[in-house]
């Protein structure tokens, strides 16, 4: 893999992770527990689609094939995608949807505040707009994650079952791809290993205040980033692309 | 709360300042389970285009209200005290913000 190809794989997976989680908050539009829940929830996936479109139209300009954020959004086939297997995990309950975004975004803050010192500048400027909008997210996940922790019996027993579901994907977020040894010692990507220690001690925080035990981690699950995904993914990327495939010249 | 369903979260009253100087005007209400989720559902709801600068949330139980019933007694009296309004001075032609 040249420099180039593994930055332009490395700004993907940016990307790809936004998009995807961004697509499955949004099938909560209508169907959140309530109104105000279904604004929020709705509301972090606005965010994220804007976040993945600065990725993803980067990408295509360093790919230099003339790909826009669309083309790769919508043109590109499942083992393509970068994503990791958190974000494409169906949304399951309220709890699940909370536990899976308490995890996701409490790992990109982390990542934000690092990847915005990048020694590309690009990067580095999208990290630091993003970063704002991911604090909130992250924020927003932890109260729900107290909440229905430190709710009702049913409810901390949601959270915790959501949790569990999740626990397995964890790894793969901390977990740098071989070909991204130049980016790190260059400066440009992030050792996500180097985040584990913010994310521990956010959710050893978040955990204790939510009464819920710390997690023991199942054998992780991973492939995402090589393009070996869940069936899940296959699905989701079904409806998200239909329209622009079957009517290629479609605007609005 | 007498007139709060079982299991539903209660209302609050959502107060938005659009910018300095200028005072917190209602914009509607939300439901939440407390003050920290009602803020960040107010923000979600009517803050999305930048109408704030500032988010108060008060619980709609906690607001005291006049009776609409007693509106006679409350509101009328007023009416027939004209000389209560500054319309008797005469505002010199130069003074333009009055």
């Amino acid at each position: 893999m040249t420099a180039n190809e593994a930055l332009f794989d490395y700004t993907l997976r940016l990307g790809d992770d936004a998009l995807i989680l961004s697509q499955r908050l949004g099938e909560w539009c209508g169907h959140a527990p309530a109104l105000e829940a279904d604004l929020s929830l709705t509301n972090v996936a606005l965010d994220l689609i804007g976040q993945a479109t600065l990725f993803l139209t980067y990408a295509g300009e360093i790919e230099g094939k003339g790909r826009d954020a669309d083309k790769l959004a919508f043109h590109r086939d499942v083992n393509k995608f970068r994503n990791s297997l958190l974000v494409e995990q169906p949304n399951g309950d309220f709890g699940r949807t909370i536990a899976r975004q308490f995890i996701f975004s409490t790992y990109q803050r982390a990542l934000y505040q690092e990847l915005m010192r990048s020694s590309d500048p690009r990067l580095a400027e999208i990290a630091a707009k993003a970063l704002k909008e991911t604090t909130y997210h992250a924020e927003l996940a932890a109260e729900w994650v107290v909440r229905l922790g430190d709710g009702t019996e049913e409810s901390h027993e949601r959270v915790e079952d959501g949790f569990e579901w999740c626990w397995r994907f964890v790894e793969e977020l901390f977990t740098a791809e071989p070909a991204d040894a130049g980016l790190i010692s260059a400066g440009i990507a992030v050792d996500p290993a180097k985040l584990r220690a913010s994310f521990d001690a956010t959710l050893a925080a978040t955990f204790a205040e939510a009464t819920l035990a710390l997690p023991k981690y199942p054998r992780p699950v991973t492939g995402g980033r090589k393009g070996h995904h869940s069936e899940h993914l296959g699905h989701l990327l079904a409806e998200m692309q239909f329209l622009p495939r079957a009517y290629p010249d479609a605007v609005w | 709360m007498a007139n709060e369903k079982k299991n539903e979260w209660p209302l609050w009253e959502v107060f938005i300042r659009a910018k300095h100087g200028l005072s917190h005007r209602h914009a509607g209400s939300v439901h939440a389970p407390d003050a920290d989720i009602a803020l960040r559902h107010a923000r979600d709801t009517y803050t999305r285009r930048m109408e704030g600068v500032s988010i108060w949330v008060i619980r709609s139980s906690d607001i005291a209200a006049s009776d609409p019933a007693d509106a006679g007694p409350i509101f009328e009296p007023a009416e027939s005290k004209v000389y209560r309004h500054p319309t008797f001075y005469v505002v010199p032609d130069h003074i333009k913000h009055i």
